[in-house]
């Protein structure tokens, strides 16, 4: 068996792309997605792509999967009714939630605050108490907490969540409520917060545990629904799921801990972009991921994406490790306006979503979206290439109109290169928090753009970041997929310790590694993968004494000598850090948070594709010749059909190269070389443009 | 008057800057400001800071017109009585309320004030201040609410330069340093207050380097000038010409046992400008809670009101301050005579939020909300420890505590949340990790938010049980006076604190007080005040009072003043219900008062040692 599958199911679309790992041939397929049960549109778009392929789903050896059912659950606030058992006095930790308003001064007035995820009705106290040291200050009261349990029982609780106070120094009480719930509650799910996340912070601990419980029920079904119907349709491999963090587990390790699994979709993307950027010789690199409501960026130093100790989904931010992916609200769909009192020019956060949709898309809308100035402008061509969708151009220029008659902008292409630049604007916004503000120069980087709007707005970006080149994967549509089938398996063991340097030694810290590293490993262990192939990484969360915040530092194992060398190089590490971030550095002792372990399976073989070679001259792919708007002028811009690129084929803007599932734009000034690993890299002319094998 | 040094000699020239320029410009500020507040979260040690976020950030044009931020302040104040030169990779510091015209109003503020060059000409200024924990003094977290002058307040920093071009002047740190009793949280909060401001300084250049110099300062006029043109047409659509409004709050009491203090607030337009006016407002007090006020914070937040409401998205800024007059009667309240005392003025600043409602409210149905958590209580707990490994060593801790959120025109106030933003409360796992306490329970007070269509938000009860000897100190007011309710809503429910000795004996404390010592098994209470209703209680849906009930944010009690009649578990009788608002509605006189500030304030006075268990404070006198 030497097929892989990697699914990715989107929103409106379910992609698969089938790989055959000895050749890298690939097969992909679209199949609509089927919201009620995803596994319907799975199973049909995979039987289409092995037709592709001529082979049996027999013949799959793996299934590589990103899911946005956690995900859709949050949003959509359609996950379990939870139960909450908290220490007494803290029943209402989710209802104070830390006292947090957003906003600025006199945010408070318009700021509509959301119901916590686990009512307050269906929240408990139970008698008992932990304090800091773990020591047990109230022995906990079993019969209360039978009492309680029976209360949400009666409340037709369907998962159940556990946080007790100080519970990360000591999880016995919450442990003991597990197995009396489990007697109480029988064939209800249960998170317990010493487990979900032991650390210290009640209201984070709290939020996270309880947002696994919202999400479990669903996903654990979703999870074994899948598994069944594929061994029914004679599918032999093993289904593994895509966590936030970019490291796949085994179905049954995602159900259990699916909070995990809530940035599943964009992980899958900038895996993708790992993938294609390696095929290119860029080792370090921005992604961005535009879609239609909102844009996902990230940053990968070294083939390895920058994570992060926090998952932001709409409201709802938990404390996981995740890919460090940040969200702005703009997309091809958000519609840009004019506040009437100060006649700005705004962009979203408003999208036109699927329906109206863009006025372009004639089916209603009328207000201007950024897809609509992409069709004022020409960039986006009004009959795409396969011919599915033709766009409506005048109804885009009368959308657009109506930002000419709100503003001193005089014509319809001023409005909408307006509209566009300001977008571009919060998109680079997005691109700066996770390059400039984390310390990183974004001129050191490559950008790798994809998602259905992300090669618009690709060379644009480039010039406001001085990220080049511009990588355009093959099929950005559906990178997530290629991100899904080319990564690997990975488990992490973490502990807080909140320990001054002071109060460790090399030998113990090293002691306790050894221990995570053991339990990190056991998944893997269990998922085939022999010892010798598992790399273990280790990492730490470091501060100075006294900080509320942590800075994530590699640990190098190899420098604990027992004489303090380990220590030293963590010390080191982490005022590298802080030095590059803050630029200071403070005499204060140094505190290690959390340590953790992560074990990594090997990356799977995938032979690369190849493009056939050409010469520089790209036209056997041209199509035509249209007018597009750039530099205030109207000019002429060639259309190529990205099918038919060779590689070393040049293109020199402007220039539109349209596909299937997305439209390339080169601007005036720029080129675009097809690199034979199928990748399109746009560079300012004048740089070198020729490009190593 | 500050000289100030720049070695290029062409004057910038004034650009057209297009509006997609514009709002380009506008958004990098947004993003420069927020990148400030969090490089000191990250950096802080003092957990006023990096828990609480007490600071407050600002990017100003290089007039020191503030661009973007918070809670401004004022450069050309600051300048104007700074004497000295200030040339390129200066940082200043002051925390003297006195020497900078208000800008800052309590010397536990430290403000840091950076020019911000580019080409050899100071093209903007970067500014940000935040709450040091202790700056010395007689008291720790040095906030003495029986002050009668600042000296009885810690060390008074008047402006001057931490660093001369780049180099930190050591030994002025060092003797500022050696006044305080955390020195180490000082000096790292300040550290990270500079590193914010030079943070701003290098997304300034960027923007001067991508856009050009002229064309950034031309934005940022035109920014200004945004802000009055639309507030020039707000003005006029809100308030009639030549109509003078007022509002009258109160602060309880000034921590000496003199109150209520009464804080009043009229705004007349004339033409295109407005007036804004605190005549009629107490006279200074002797202790600590006089609020300092600077003009253009007066302005600034007039103009957040204003604004919020119009076009949130905008970058707020001090270009409509040329349409606000602002009057502020000398030695008093709101400019008390140095050097008198001035720690205690968190009340004022809260306070500010609950006049300028009322005020603007009257006539802008939108902006009417109810009063609300209209201050930031201050709890302090220090000492040695005793026992442990830890003995000997000195604990000591500052804590912002909130309320409830009133209602509001868009629907219930959130219970126990904060009116400042990005603020948040100390995690109970931090504080028993990192301070010998335990908290025994952080819950809202079922029915201390307001009756109302839309409810007040609940006070907070928080019990700190401590597990060593030390002394406790609190801020706090609203014990007295209502928060008031609107459009027919209630007020909310009044502050109270009480100790739980541990020989079982209960000891109520005023709402501010230091010194006060506590032992191993103590027990405090600290409950915070609720935001008042706003609108008809009797038209809200009875079944969402049921469902509240159930959730113990209102008790079957409490559902009484909605005129829903159920029982303990939240079960609704409607017949009940109907009776009983039927009745309720016959025994009202309508319409409803627009404020209802519970009983006349002779009564409260009256009434207070009965319902409150603390005497009444003594009529505040003109202080010779």
């Amino acid at each position: 068996m030497t097929y892989r599958i990697g699914v990715d199911v989107g929103g409106t679309f379910t992609d698969i792309l089938l790989m055959n790992e000895e050749t890298g041939e690939t097969f992909r397929a679209k199949t609509s997605s089927t919201p009620e049960d995803q596994s319907i549109g799975v199973l049909r778009g995979m039987e289409r792509a092995c037709q592709q392929a001529g082979i049996g789903l027999d013949q799959i050896g793996e299934v590589l999967h990103g899911t946005t059912v956690a995900t859709n659950a949050i949003l959509e606030g359609k996950g379990a009714k939870v139960g909450l058992v908290t220490t007494r006095g803290y029943r209402q930790v989710l209802q104070i939630a830390r006292s947090f308003v957003p906003g600025g001064l006199a945010g408070w007035i318009i700021w509509p605050k959301p119901e916590p995820l686990a009512s307050l009705e269906d929240t408990v106290e139970v008698i008992e108490r932990i304090g800091s040291t773990g020591e047990i200050v109230t022995a906990l009261d079993e019969a209360d907490v039978r009492t309680q349990l029976k209360k949400l029982s009666k409340r037709g609780i369907e998962a159940l969540s556990i946080s007790l106070i100080n519970s990360f120094t000591n999880s016995a009480h919450e442990k003991r409520i597990a197995e009396i719930a489990a007697e109480e509650l029988p064939g209800i799910q249960i998170s317990v917060s010493s487990s979900v996340l032991p650390e210290l912070r009640e209201y984070e601990r709290t939020i996270t545990t309880v947002a696994n419980a919202y999400v479990q029920p669903q996903v654990a079904k979703y999870v074994a629904t899948l598994e069944s119907q594929l061994k029914g349709a004679g599918v032999q491999g093993k289904l593994f799921i895509l966590r936030s963090d970019g490291g796949l587990v085994s179905g049954q390790t995602a159900g259990q801990n699916p909070v995990s699994l809530l940035l599943s979709g964009p992980a899958g993307g900038v895996a993708g972009a790992v993938w294609v950027a390696e095929q290119t010789g860029y080792r370090d690199f921005l992604t961005i991921d535009i879609g239609g409501t909102s844009t996902d960026v990230a940053l990968v130093q070294d083939l390895t994406p920058r994570v992060g100790r926090e998952t932001t989904v709409g409201d709802l931010k938990v404390r996981a490790t995740s890919i460090d992916v940040r969200t702005v609200g703009a997309g091809g769909g958000s519609i840009a306006h004019v506040p009437p009192l100060t006649k700005a020019l705004r962009v979203g956060p408003q999208s036109a979503g699927a329906v109206p949709g863009p006025a372009a898309y004639g089916a209603g809308g009328i207000e201007p979206t950024v897809t609509d100035a992409n069709v004022v402008l020409g960039y986006l061509p009004t009959v795409l290439a396969g011919g599915e969708i033709s766009l409506d151009k005048e109804a885009a220029r009368s959308a657009v109109q109506r930002i000419v008659d709100a503003t001193s902008l005089d014509t319809v292409e001023a409005a909408a290169a307006g509209i566009i630049d300001i977008v571009n604007e919060n998109m680079l916004g997005a691109l700066r928090l996770v390059s400039v503000q984390q310390g990183f120069d974004p001129r050191e980087f490559a950008l790798v753009a994809f998602g259905g709007a992300g090669p618009l707005h690709a060379n644009a970006l480039g010039v406001l970041t001085g990220a080049w080149p511009v990588i355009i994967p093959p099929s950005p549509g559906v990178l997530c997929a290629y991100g899904d089938a080319t990564t690997n398996l990975r488990n992490e063991s973490v502990r807080t310790l909140i320990r001054r340097f002071s109060d460790t030694t090399d030998d113990k810290l090293k002691e306790m590694l050894t221990e995570l590293a053991t339990s990190a490993r056991v998944p893997l262990t269990m998922g085939d993968i022999p010892e010798s192939e598992q790399q273990i990484t280790y990492s730490g969360d470091l501060r100075y004494h006294g900080q509320g915040f942590e800075i994530p530092v590699t640990i190098d194992i190899d420098a604990f000598d027992g004489k303090g060398g380990g220590l030293n190089a963590l010390r080191a590490a982490f005022d590298a850090e802080h030095e590059r971030l803050f630029s200071f550095l403070l005499d204060t002792e140094h505190e290690l948070v959390t340590i953790r372990a992560t074990a990594s399976g090997p990356r799977p073989e995938v032979v690369a594709p190849v493009l056939p070679e050409g010469s520089s001259d790209p036209s056997e792919a041209f199509v035509n010749t249209t007018e597009i708007w750039a530099q205030g002028g109207l000019v002429n811009a060639n259309i190529y059909d990205r099918g038919k690129l060779k590689a070393r084929n040049v293109i020199h803007g402007p220039a539109i190269i349209t596909e299937m599932d997305s439209t390339t734009l080169v601007l005036p000034g720029h080129s675009a070389t097809v690199h034979r690993s199928g990748s399109i890299l746009i560079e300012p002319l004048g740089t070198n443009e020729t490009l190593e094998g | 008057m500050a000289k100030l040094i720049e070695t290029a000699t062409t004057p910038l020239r004034s650009v057209e800057v297009d509006v997609v320029t514009l709002d380009l410009v506008e958004n990098a500020l947004r993003n420069a400001r927020y990148e400030m507040d969090e490089v000191l979260f990250r950096t802080a040690l003092s957990p006023g800071i990096r828990e609480q976020h007490d600071e407050f950030p600002l990017i100003a044009n290089r007039e020191g017109k503030m661009v973007v931020g918070q809670f401004g302040l004022s450069v050309p104040d600051f300048l104007e009585n700074f004497e000295g030169t200030i040339e390129e990779g200066d940082v200043l510091l002051t925390s003297d309320p006195y020497s900078c015209g208000g800008s800052i109003s309590h010397a536990n503020d430290w403000l840091v004030v950076m020019p911000i060059y580019f080409e050899g000409r100071i093209i903007s200024w970067a500014a940000m201040f935040g709450h040091m924990s202790d700056v010395g003094g007689k008291t720790p977290a040095s906030m003495p609410t029986d002050a009668k002058t600042i000296f009885e307040e810690g060390i008074v920093i008047p402006p001057f330069r931490l660093y001369k071009k780049g180099e930190l002047d050591h030994d002025a740190l060092k003797i500022i340093l050696n006044q305080v009793r955390k020195p180490d949280w000082n000096r790292a909060d300040l550290n990270g207050l500079v590193a914010a401001c030079r943070t701003a300084g290098r997304r300034v250049q960027e923007m001067c380097a991508r856009f050009g110099v002229d064309a950034f300062d031309s934005a940022l006029t035109a920014l200004l000038d945004r802000n009055y043109q639309a507030m020039k047409v707000l003005l006029a659509m809100v308030f009639k010409d030549g109509e003078t409004i007022s509002f009258t709050d109160y602060i309880d009491d000034d921590g000496r046992g003199h109150g209520p203090y009464e804080l009043k607030l009229s705004l007349t337009r004339t033409g295109e400008k407005v007036l804004l006016d605190f005549t009629g407002s107490s006279p200074q007090a002797e202790g600590p809670i006089n609020y300092y006020i600077n003009e253009n914070l007066v302005r600034m937040f007039f103009g957040i009101y204003m604004i919020t409401v119009a076009d949130p998205q905008i970058l707020w800024n001090d270009g409509f301050y040329p349409l606000v007059d602002v009057e502020i009667p000398k030695d008093s309240f709101w400019q008390p005579k140095y050097p008198a005392a001035l720690n205690a003025r968190n009340h004022g600043v809260g306070r500010i939020f609950d006049l300028f409602g009322g005020l603007l409210g009257q006539n802008n149905p939108d902006l009417l909300n109810a009063a609300g958590f209209s201050s930031s209580p201050h709890f302090m707990y220090s000492g040695n420890y005793t026992t442990g490994p830890r003995k000997g060593e000195w604990f000591q801790l500052y804590s912002v505590s909130f309320g409830g959120i009133p209602g509001r025109p868009v629907g219930d106030g959130p219970d126990g949340h904060s009116l400042w933003p990005s603020f948040v409360n100390i995690p109970c796992e931090y504080l028993e990790s990192y301070y010998p306490m335990r908290i025994e329970r952080l819950e809202t007070v079922s029915d201390t938010g307001g009756a109302g269509l839309h409810r007040g938000g609940n006070g907070v009860e928080t019990e700190y049980f401590f597990l060593e000897p030390g002394t406790i100190a609190i801020h706090d007011d609203r014990w007295l006076t209502y928060p008031w309710g609107v459009n027919g809503g209630e007020p909310g429910a009044r502050g109270r604190k009480w100790i739980q000795r541990v020989d079982g004996t209960k000891e109520i404390l005023p709402s501010k007080l230091i010194d006060v010592p506590v032992y191993p098994g103590d027990v405090l209470h600290y409950i915070t005040w609720g935001g008042g209703g706003w609108g008809d209680g009797l038209l809200r849906d009875p079944e969402l009072v049921a469902l509240e009930i159930r959730r113990g944010l209102v008790t079957s009690e409490g559902a009484l003043r909605y005129g829903v009649v159920c029982d303990e578990n939240g079960v609704l009788d409607e017949a009940a219900t109907k009776k009983l608002r039927e009745k309720m509605a016959g025994e009202r006189v309508y319409p409803l008062p627009t404020f209802n500030m519970g009983p006349p304030l002779a009564t409260i006075l009256e009434r207070a040692f009965e319902e409150t268990g603390l005497h009444a404070p003594v009529k505040p006198v003109p202080l010779l």
